[in-house]
C-alpha cells in the first residue's frame, strides 16, 4: 500500500464516520447529563445523603422514611386533585373552544392568539398575576365588596382546604389554549365528506360531533393528556409563585417536596427518593407514547 | 387551515351564532383579566390598590412603578430594581438557544439523512431528556457545575439550559427533515457535495421555518425557566424569573403591588413580543413539541 | 468486457437478499431498461451502480475500474430522479451548475456547459427561474439539464416519467428517445411501466423477486419471453396463457385446446416447430392479443393461421381495435380485432389463431420450452 493510498483511506475513514462524529458531543452530554444524573441521583435514593452526597447505603430506608412522611402524602394527594381536576378542565374546556372556535368565527386568527397568550409567559409571570387577583385584601373580594355586596366572601388562597384549588385556576388559565388549539388542529384534520355523510344520514348537528367528530379526536385526547400530565408532575414554579407551597404545607406537590428536602432541609438521600418516584410516574406516561410515536414512523 | 373548517358542512342557525359569539367573547375577557389586572394596577399609584380599586382604571395615571420595578426596587439584599437580572437573562438565553439550535439542526441532520443502525434508539434517548423531572438531575448537576467552576454563574445557566435543550431543537429538526426529500440529498451525493456542503447548500436554506420555530421555543422555555435559576444561580447571576420572584415574595416592608405588576409584565415583555410578532411559529412549535415522531 | 459491467452483484439487507447474483454487461451508447414491478430490486440494481447503496458481493465496473467502494461523486455518473430533485433554494442555472461547481470547473467553464445544454435542451428561457416556478414537463427537462451537463460516462433515470400526466409522459419519452439517438450516451433506465422500457430501451431486463427473469433486446423480449412472468409482465394487454396438451401427428406437433363449449380444437404448430419432440406433454400455451384475430384481420404472412369457431363472452370496443373475450382452455383469452368487425357477445364466431406467434411454457417451471 503507498502512502496516498493510506491517506486516501484516512480520509475515507473520517468522510464514513463524520455524521456519527458530528453527532456524538450531543450524545454524550445526554449519555452523561441525562441518563449519568438520572443513575447518580438513583443511587442517591438509597444512601444517607443529608446536606451532601455520601455514599452510605441504607437500602430502602429512604423510600419507607418519605411514605411516612406526612408531608409527603399531602403533596402527592395534592398531585392528584390537582392533577385530574387539571386535565378534565383543560381538556373540557379546551374542546369546547375548539368547537366553538371551528364554526367559521370571524377574527377566529384573533381570538385564537388571545386564547393562546397564556402559554407564552412563565408560570412565575403568571403566578404573581394571579397571586395578588385572588388575595382577599386587594383583589377580587377587596372589589367586589367595594361594588356593595358586603358579605362576598374568596379567600381560598388562605384557605388550606381550598388553596390547592387556586393553582387549578391558574394552570388551567395558562394551558387550556394550548388544549383548544390541539384540539382544533384534530378537528382540521377531519374529512368533510365523512360529515356530509352523516348529514346525508341524518344526524342533527350534536349527533354528528358525539358519534363522528370526538370520536376521532382520540389522537389529540391522547396528546392532550400526555403533555397535561407531564406537565402536572412537574409543576414546580406555579406554586411557587402563587402559594409559596402554603398556607402551610396545603399546596405542597411532588416537585416543591423534592426541592425543600434536598436543599432545604438537608435531607438528600429523601429528596433523591422523592425524585425517583417523579421519574417513575412520568416515565410510566412518557415512555409508551414516545415508543408507539417512533414505531409508527418507521 | 380555515378552508377545512367543519362548519363548511356543519350550519348553525343565527341564534346559535350569537350565542357562540357570545361564548367566544367571555372567554376572551376571562383570559385577558389577568393581563388587563396587570398593565392597569402597574400605572397606578399603591393607594388606589390598597382602597379595592384593582379592577379600576388609575384614577391617577403614574409610570413610577415601572421606573422603580426596572432601577430602584429592592431585590433580595439591594436595592437594585430589575434591571441587571433582565441582562442576565438576556446573556444567558442567547447563546443557550443559538447553539442548542445549531446542535438540533445538526443532529436533526445526521438522524435523518445519513442513518446508522440504531439511530431511532440514539433518537428516541434524545427525545425521552426532554421530559424527565428537572428534579432528577438537579442534585448532580449541582456538583457537576461546582467541579467545572461555573456554579453559581450566567455561564453554568447557559450550560445547563443548552444540555436540557438539545433535545428538543433534535425533535423539531429531526420531524422537519424527514420530510425533507431524501432523493435531494442524493443528487447533491452525485454531484460531489459532502456531509457538510450538502447541509450547508441544500438543508439548510430551506431550514428556515423550522430554524424560527426552534429559536422561538427555546428562547420562550429558557427565559421562563425558573427551577434551573433558582437552583444554579447567586444573588448576581439570577435570572429574571427568581429576581421577580424575590421581587414579590420578599416580606420585608410595605407589598408594592403595583411594582411587583410592572415587574411582572417586563418579565413577560420579551416572550409576549415574540409571541404577537411569531406567533404562527409559536403555536407550531407547541404542537410539534407534543404531538411528536 | 463491456462499458458497465455488473458482475455476480448481489445485495442483502441482513437476511433478506432483495438482488440475486446479476451479471449484466452494457455497451456504450447502449440503453438499457430495468423494468419490474415495485419490489421486484430494479431500483437497488440501479442505486448500486450510483454508489448510493453499497454492494453486498459481486463487483460493479464502470470503464473496467471497479466502482466497489468509489464514492457517488467520483464514479462519473449522472442521474435523473423520480420527484427530479431539484435544489429549490437554487435557480435553474445553479442547479446545472452545482455538480461543476462541486468538481471544482471553473466558473466560465460551467457557465458555457450550461448554456450549451439549455440550448439543446431549449430550456434558455428558464434558466434563472426557480424549481417552484417550473410545471412537471419543465423539471423534467431541467433535471435531465443536469445530468447532461456533467458529461458523464452513464446515466441513470430511475423512474424519471412517473410524475407526468400520461400525455405529457408520451412526449417526454420520445424526447429522452430522441435525445439518445442524437448524443449516443450510455444510459441506464428504470421503470416500472413495460411499454416505457420496449419504445426506449436498446435492451431490456425484466427483473422480478430479485432476480433478472429476462435480458434482451425489445423484440426478444417479446416474441420469446423466457418465462410465463415475462410473459405476462411485458405487453398490453397481456399474452393470453392457458393450458394444452401437444399432439404429434406424422412429425406434424399441434396443441389440443378445450373451446368454450368443451369440444377439443387441434391447432397445429409450424412445420419446423421444435414442439414435434414433445408428444404428449402438459404445456402453457401463451398467444399474444394480436394473433388471435377475425380472419380478415389476420397477419397474412403468416403460414399458420388456423381458425377456430369459439363462442364469443364480451366485446370491449376500444376505438381504433375491438377487444373480444372467450375462453380456451378454461381460461379468459382476449382477441384483437378489427374495430368494424361485426360480433357481438353470444355468438360463435371464428376466430384465426397465428400459430407462428405461439409460445409454449412448462406448466412446472413456468420456463419456455424449446
Amino acid at each position: 500500500m503507498t502512502s496516498a493510498d493510506r491517506t486516501r483511506n484516512g480520509n475515507d475513514w473520517l468522510r464514513d464516520a463524520l455524521p456519527k462524529i458530528v453527532l456524538s458531543p450531543s450524545f454524550a452530554i445526554v449519555v452523561i447529563f441525562v441518563y449519568g444524573f438520572i443513575l447518580f441521583t438513583f443511587v442517591l435514593s438509597f444512601t444517607d445523603s443529608r446536606i451532601l452526597p455520601s455514599f452510605g447505603f441504607v437500602g430502602w430506608q429512604n423510600y419507607e422514611r418519605l411514605f411516612r412522611v406526612r408531608a409527603w402524602d399531602i403533596a402527592v394527594n395534592n398531585l392528584l386533585i390537582f392533577g385530574s381536576l387539571y386535565i378534565i378542565i383543560c381538556c373540557a374546556l379546551g374542546l369546547a373552544l375548539a368547537i366553538l372556535l371551528d364554526q367559521k368565527i370571524r377574527a377566529e386568527g384573533f381570538i385564537r392568539t388571545i386564547y393562546l397568550y397564556p402559554m407564552a409567559l412563565s408560570f412565575i409571570v403568571t403566578g404573581t398575576a394571579w397571586k395578588w387577583f385572588l388575595d382577599p385584601g386587594i383583589g377580587l373580594q377587596a372589589v367586589v365588596r367595594g361594588w356593595g355586596w358586603e358579605s362576598f366572601t374568596f379567600e381560598w388562597i388562605k384557605d388550606s382546604d381550598m388553596a390547592i384549588y387556586t393553582i387549578v385556576i391558574a394552570a388551567v388559565w395558562q394551558t387550556s389554549g394550548f388544549v383548544m388549539a390541539m384540539f382544533l388542529a384534530g378537528l382540521r384534520g377531519i374529512d368533510n365528506e365523512v360529515l356530509k355523510a352523516a348529514q346525508i344520514d341524518g344526524a342533527s348537528n350534536w349527533a354528528l360531533y358525539r358519534r363522528i367528530v370526538i370520536p376521532q379526536l382520540r389522537p389529540a385526547f391522547m396528546s392532550a393528556f400526555v403533555v397535561l400530565a407531564h406537565m402536572a408532575i412537574k409543576s414546580y414554579d406555579l406554586v411557587i409563585a402563587l402559594t409559596g407551597g402554603g398556607p402551610g404545607t396545603a399546596t405542597e406537590l411532588p416537585a416543591t417536596f423534592m426541592y425543600s428536602y434536598t436543599f432545604t432541609r438537608n435531607q438528600m438521600g429523601i429528596g433523591a427518593a422523592s425524585a425517583t418516584i417523579m421519574l417513575m410516574s412520568i416515565a410510566a406516561i412518557m415512555i409508551p407514547y414516545i415508543w408507539s410515536e417512533l414505531r409508527e414512523k418507521k | 387551515m380555515a378552508s377545512n373548517a367543519s362548519a363548511n358542512v356543519i350550519r348553525t342557525g343565527s341564534g346559535s351564532r350569537f350565542i357562540i359569539y357570545l361564548l367566544l367573547i367571555f372567554f376572551c375577557l376571562y383570559y385577558l383579566l389577568p393581563l388587563y389586572v396587570m398593565v392597569v394596577n402597574s400605572l397606578k399609584p399603591l393607594s388606589e390598590i390598597q382602597a379595592g380599586g384593582m379592577m379600576a382604571l388609575p384614577s391617577e395615571w403614574t409610570v413610577s412603578p415601572w421606573f422603580s420595578a426596572w432601577s430602584t426596587a429592592q431585590i433580595g439584599v439591594e436595592a437594585t430594581g430589575l434591571r441587571p437580572y433582565f441582562i442576565n437573562s438576556i446573556m444567558m438565553v442567547v447563546p443557550a438557544v443559538a447553539v442548542s439550535t445549531v446542535l438540533g439542526a445538526l443532529n436533526g441532520y445526521v438522524l435523518t439523512k445519513w442513518r446508522f443502525k440504531g439511530d431511532t434508539i440514539v433518537f428516541g434517548l434524545l427525545l425521552f431528556g426532554c421530559f424527565i423531572p428537572f428534579q432528577m438531575v438537579l442534585i448532580p448537576m449541582a456538583r457537576m457545575l461546582g467541579l467545572m467552576g461555573l456554579a453559581g454563574t450566567v455561564p453554568g445557566l447557559i450550560f445547563v439550559h443548552l444540555v436540557y435543550g438539545i433535545g428538543f431543537s433534535t425533535l423539531y429538526f429531526r420531524n422537519y427533515y424527514q420530510q425533507f426529500p431524501t432523493e435531494l440529498v442524493r443528487a447533491a451525493m452525485i454531484d460531489g457535495a459532502g456531509f457538510f456542503t450538502i447541509f450547508r447548500r441544500i438543508m439548510l436554506p430551506s431550514s428556515g421555518p423550522i430554524a424560527v420555530v426552534c429559536i422561538i421555543w427555546q428562547f420562550t422555555n429558557i427565559w421562563n425557566d425558573f427551577l434551573f435559576g433558582a437552583s444554579f444561580s447567586d444573588f448576581d447571576s439570577q435570572p429574571m424569573t427568581v429576581a421577580l420572584n424575590n421581587l414579590v415574595q420578599s416580606s420585608t416592608g410595605v407589598k408594592e403591588y403595583n411594582v411587583h405588576f410592572a415587574g411582572a409584565i417586563m418579565a413577560a415583555l420579551p416572550t409576549l413580543l415574540v409571541y404577537i410578532i411569531a406567533g404562527r411559529y409559536f403555536v407550531r412549535g407547541l404542537m410539534a413539541g407534543s404531538v411528536k415522531g | 468486457m463491456g462499458f458497465l459491467d455488473i458482475k455476480n452483484a448481489t445485495k442483502s439487507y441482513g437476511p433478506v437478499k432483495v438482488l440475486h447474483e446479476t451479471d449484466i454487461s452494457v455497451e456504450e451508447g447502449e440503453f438499457l431498461v430495468l423494468v419490474g414491478p415495485s419490489g421486484c430490486g430494479k431500483s437497488t440494481l440501479l442505486n448500486m451502480i450510483a454508489g448510493l447503496e453499497d454492494i453486498t458481493s459481486g463487483d460493479i465496473a464502470i470503464k473496467g475500474r471497479s466502482m466497489n467502494g468509489v464514492r457517488p461523486a467520483e464514479r462519473n455518473i449522472a442521474m435523473v430522479f423520480q420527484s427530479y430533485a431539484l435544489y429549490p433554494n437554487m435557480n435553474v442555472a445553479q442547479n446545472m451548475a452545482f455538480g461543476l461547481e462541486m468538481h471544482g470547473v471553473p466558473k466560465q467553464d460551467r457557465d458555457k456547459a450550461v448554456s450549451d445544454v439549455a440550448d439543446l435542451l431549449q430550456i434558455q428561457q428558464l434558466l434563472d427561474r426557480k424549481p417552484g416556478q417550473l410545471s412537471g414537463g419543465q423539471r423534467q427537462r431541467v433535471a435531465m439539464g443536469r445530468a447532461l451537463v456533467r458529461d458523464p460516462d452513464v446515466f441513470l433515470f430511475d423512474e424519471p416519467l412517473s410524475n407526468l400526466d400520461a400525455k405529457l409522459r408520451v412526449d417526454m419519452r420520445t424526447e429522452i428517445k430522441k435525445l439518445h439517438q442524437k448524443l449516443g450516451t450510455t444510459i441506464v433506465y428504470v421503470t416500472h411501466d413495460q411499454i416505457e422500457a420496449l419504445t426506449l430501451s436498446t435492451r431490456i431486463a425484466v427483473m422480478f423477486g430479485g432476480h433478472v427473469q429476462q435480458l434482451g433486446t425489445p423484440k426478444e423480449i417479446y416474441d420469446s419471453p423466457a418465462n410465463i412472468f415475462v410473459a405476462g409482465f411485458m405487453g398490453s394487454p397481456s399474452m393470453n396463457l392457458f393450458p394444452a396438451k401437444i399432439g404429434v401427428t406424422k412429425g406434424q406437433a399441434a396443441a389440443k385446446v378445450e373451446l368454450a363449449d368443451g369440444k377439443t380444437a387441434s391447432l397445429p404448430f409450424p412445420s419446423d416447430s421444435p414442439m414435434s419432440k414433445h408428444n404428449g406433454r402438459d404445456i402453457i400455451l401463451g398467444i399474444r392479443p394480436e394473433a388471435i384475430t377475425d380472419e380478415d384481420g389476420a397477419d397474412r404472412n403468416s403460414n399458420a393461421i388456423h381458425i377456430v369457431n369459439n363462442h364469443v363472452e364480451v366485446t370491449e370496443p376500444a376505438g381504433s381495435d375491438t377487444f373480444v373475450v372467450s375462453y380456451l382452455g378454461g381460461k379468459e383469452v382476449t382477441g384483437r380485432f378489427r374495430a368494424d368487425v361485426d360480433v357481438e357477445a353470444g355468438q360463435t364466431f371464428p376466430f384465426a389463431i397465428n400459430m407462428e406467434k405461439a409460445v409454449c411454457f412448462d406448466p412446472e417451471t413456468e420456463n419456455r420450452i424449446d
